[in-house]
């Protein structure tokens, strides 16, 4: 792919001026980096209009790629004025995947949904030729149902507040140009010409800037122990091995905007005194891998990875490890064992690694998130993140908000944003206004909250408190048609077949845990066994040797805590509340309600459902398997769940 | 040297130390299954977790894996405590419910009351406990022919795509350290077979005795610089030419004793 130097959002000045010299050669002082941005701002204030298309994963697949084609193909064949192939930019991943592909028109910020290649000679004339709005296009609240033109103004981006995802949608998302336009490496540059590593240190020690990989350890105490340990040779990785299902803002942010990971990684190890980092990004992340690799290719290229960075002594480069996708891979030693090369299995950490980590070096070890905060404190300040947040937890955390709300997507708001502001105002709301029941925060390992929490603030002290944890930022929202028990088996099922099976109470302890789990689904349990299954709990808890052990028995631990009341009507009474566990329902069809459309019939794989049209129609217990297709067709609400 | 507590006794100890080291040699039992004094403590078992605290840490307790836990001034440690025995009892339940067939577990469960394991036991048993002794001691033989495969509850012992191991040289370190005797092997005294893969073996020229492998035998003069016809001979001839150059040497270094007799 090439890297176009690009535009920024910002408004343009005037006629755009042709710039006088191309930067060439090498970035070595903080004049040249000036100059470069200074150049790369007139390049892209040359187009009136520019034309932003995401093109991360979740367009991609919904065909963004054929739309940058059919605008290359149109400019192919007309010219049009102030408009060139270069005013169009695939961008990185604008969060909100569900309406994609997405297509946003600058300066105006008009946002076009759900485009289709045989859209684009439509969007060209009507609004770039000239300034009309294509209504059919826009965004459509999924409330009120009012047509949204700008992107600013739509419900799932107005009430975020974005540091680390700050640059995804509004630049290309691998050019070291359009990076450097909006600011970029002016940390970096600030860091090391005015600022000595412990400096650093304290700068983001004051920011309090906790890890975003969900542990919540502050990044500058991290990097303050590194740094004091003796040693010959330094490390600093960059995890990037995003395991969670569901979630996708480390990718989206490797993906849409590589240099901030870079930039962070570069600040910390100056910081730190390394001079060889690492990014461990998951083979299944292709894109993120490749823009990634183009940005350290560039940063490479201009000077600012390798020897005598920005002129200074101040040496490092970066270098991509490829993890085969275990999850268990995300854990800190496992990880570091898979950089070296061996098989990603942890360690016990009594010897942390800062003192003893890749190679037995200090290491120092962050998520994409925190390094992408990184750039932004030195440039702006502690003072100015801490501004942003709550008490003892600054800044903003990104969630992948998924499951039965409007609005699903990548967001990032302040931390102590409460449940209901992310759940209502981000989502919009539960779909067809079901009751809420419960939110999953933390990804597999972390726990569900019921309704009565939903004014928690979102930081990483109210979450652990609330027997839930902050993770890596999953959020899977759940109407009342979940099942909690069901929720806990698919949880741990997945950590089951994710556990490494080094130590016997995450391999064994998970194992027996999910199979008593999937005993109470089946109404199999017996009176005592949510004893059995809390006091094991416990023990693997105490027992397992990483946090996924540790952190295993919590899908258990939090439904126990919320709905103990389903858990008991499942062993005692035999029967699922939400509907869900299959052995301990039936459907049967509501004569007032049913209209005999034959829906369900033809629905019906089992041929269970017999009737004629316009009568009642009957299910035969003896064949129905409860797979729930009769439930799903449905349009009259005519099939009792019992 | 510092001084740490346990079970209420004073005892000596090297700063660093791991912890169990230091149990062993003052005579505190604690049951350790994937522990082998020649290669690098595992953590795998869990048995060996003990609780431990300190005085600053304000009556909070901890508990840890004995065998990778460096011990430090005024650690104190309880073997033995409430916490300790119940954790110890579920992984041997846990133990029990894949291996309910396991000698050396049923024997170890026995000591602290269990007979059944009160989980579900495995469909097809085995003897195998996953300790991951017979992979290390192969990784620390320098042949890593054998490896744990699989995730989770799934894993076993294994060599490469479960086919005779290339890099195998039958040397036995494995079978010999498992501690359930899980890995078979048979000797014919011709041959010998161990993961499915034959090895011929050498005879001592003097006593026929079968020695070691070919292939053993040719890894180990390749990479130790031992001459490849000392492994020829068996037990029995090493110690006579062993005895022999020490008698020699005795004999070079006592000017008024002169060569002593020596013991063949």
């Amino acid at each position: 792919m090439m890297a176009r130097t690009t535009k920024t959002q910002k408004k343009k000045t005037g006629a755009a001026a042709k710039p006088k010299t191309e930067f060439t050669g090498k970035i070595t002082s903080r004049a040249q980096l000036d100059l470069m941005r200074t150049q790369c701002r007139a390049e892209n204030a040359r187009f009136p209009k520019q034309v932003m298309i995401c093109c991360g994963t979740g367009c991609l697949a919904n065909g963004a790629a054929k739309l940058v084609e059919a605008f290359h193909d149109v400019l192919k064949q007309r010219k049009i004025k102030d408009f060139e192939v270069k005013a169009i930019k695939e961008t990185g991943c604008h969060g909100f995947c569900e309406q994609g592909p997405l297509v946003v028109i600058e300066p105006k910020g008009t946002f076009y949904t759900k485009v289709k290649p045989k859209d684009i000679p439509d969007i060209i004339a009507k609004s770039i030729e000239s300034d009309d709005v294509i209504e059919k296009h826009l965004y459509v609240d999924p409330k009120d149902e009012k047509k949204i033109e700008c992107y600013g103004n739509v419900s799932f981006f107005k009430h975020q507040e974005r540091i680390a995802l700050r640059n995804l949608g509004k630049i290309a998302a691998h050019s070291i140009g359009d990076y450097i336009a909006v600011g970029g490496y002016q940390g970096l540059a600030k860091a090391i010409l005015k600022m000595t590593p412990e400096q650093v240190i304290d700068e983001v020690d004051k920011a309090n800037l906790r890890g975003r990989g969900g542990g919540g350890f502050p990044a500058g105490r991290k990097w303050r122990q590194c740094a004091s340990v003796d040693a010959d040779e330094r490390f600093v990785i960059c995890n990037g091995d995003e395991g969670d299902p569901g979630a996708f803002m480390d990718r989206s942010i490797m993906e849409g905007d590589p240099h901030t990971v870079l930039e962070g990684m570069m600040i910390a190890a100056y910081a730190v005194g390394a001079r060889r980092g690492f990014i461990y990004v998951r083979e299944e992340y292709p894109l993120a891998v490749l823009h990634l690799q183009k940005a350290i290719d560039d940063c490479r290229e201009y000077g600012l990875l390798g020897e005598k960075i920005l002129g200074t002594d101040f040496c490092f480069d970066i270098k991509i490890a490829r993890g085969a996708g275990a999850f268990v891979c995300g854990e800190s030693s496992a990880l570091m064992k898979s950089v070296a090369g061996q098989v990603g299995e942890p360690r016990e950490k009594y010897i942390r690694s800062v003192i003893k980590g890749l190679w037995d070096k200090p290491t120092v070890l962050n998520n994409v998130e925190t390094y992408a905060n990184v750039p932004v404190i030195l440039d702006r300040g502690a003072a100015w993140f801490t501004s942003i947040g709550c008490e003892n937890n600054s800044g903003t955390k990104a969630f992948s908000l998924v499951g039965k709300v409007r609005n699903t997507g990548l967001i990032e708001v302040a931390m102590g944003t409460t449940l209901r502001e992310i759940i209502y105002d981000i989502g919009r709301g539960i779909l067809g206004d079901r009751p809420f029941k419960a939110v999953q925060t933390g990804g597999p390992s972390g726990g569900c909250l019921p309704e009565s929490m939903l004014d928690l603030p979102v930081d990483f002290d109210s979450l652990t408190k609330a027997g839930s944890m902050m993770g890596s930022g999953g959020m899977i929202v759940m109407d009342d048609r979940t099942c909690m028990v069901d929720v806990a088996r698919y949880f741990l099922q997945f950590l089951v077949s994710e556990s490494c099976g080094k130590c016997v109470p995450c391999r064994e302890g998970l194992y027996q845990l999910h199979q008593m789990t999937v005993a109470v689904c089946e109404g199999r349990a017996e009176e005592g066994d949510l004893e059995k299954i809390e006091q094991l709990s416990d023990v693997v808890v105490k027992a397992s040797l990483c946090g996924l052990g540790k952190s295993g028995p919590n899908p258990i631990l939090s439904t126990l805590r919320y709905f103990r009341d389903e858990w008991e009507a499942h062993i005692r009474e035999k029967r699922c509340p939400a509907g869900v566990c299959r052995e301990l329902i039936t459907y049967t069809i509501n004569e007032e309600k049913c209209t005999g459309c034959v829906a369900c019939i033809a629905a019906c794989a089992y041929n269970a459902i017999t009737g004629e049209k316009k009568k009642p129609h009957f299910i035969h217990q003896d064949k129905c398997t409860q797979c729930g297709a009769c439930v799903a067709v449905c349009r009259y609400d005519a099939i009792d769940v019992a | 040297m510092i001084n740490i507590t346990i079970n209420g006794r004073l005892v000596q100890a090297e700063e660093g130390e791991y912890l169990l080291a230091v149990l062993k040699r003052a005579g505190f039992g604690v049951p350790a299954l994937c522990h082998h004094e020649a290669v690098e403590p595992y953590g795998g078992c869990r048995l060996c977790m003990v609780e431990i605290t300190k005085p600053q840490w304000k009556g909070w307790k901890d508990l840890v894996v004995s065998c990778l836990y460096p011990v430090s001034a005024d650690l104190e440690v309880q073997t033995d405590s409430e916490a300790v025995i119940e954790e110890r009892k579920t992984v041997l339940h846990l133990l029990l419910a894949r291996n309910p067939h396991t000698k050396e577990i049923k024997d170890l469960a026995a000591e602290y009351g269990i007979v059944r394991s009160k989980y579900q036991e495995v469909a097809e048993p085995d003897d195998c406990i996953l300790c991951s002794i017979c992979t290390r001691i192969c990784d620390a033989m320098g042949f890593s022919a054998i490896s744990l495969v699989n995730r989770g509850h799934g894993r076993e012992v294994a060599p490469p795509l479960n086919e005779p191991p290339p890099d195998c040289t039958g040397c036995l370190a494995c079978a010999l350290n498992c501690p359930t005797n899980y890995i078979k092997y048979t000797d014919t005294g011709v041959t010998r077979e161990i993961w499915g893969k034959t090895f011929e073996m050498l005879r001592d020229p003097q006593t026929g005795k079968p020695t070691i492998t070919r292939e053993f035998a040719e890894y180990l003069s390749q990479h130790r610089e031992i001459p490849a016809e000392y492994f020829g001979e068996g037990d029995e001839s090493h110690r006579k030419r062993t005895a022999r150059s020490f008698g020699k040497i005795a004999a070079w270094s006592r000017v008024d004793a002169g060569p002593k007799e020596v013991e063949s």
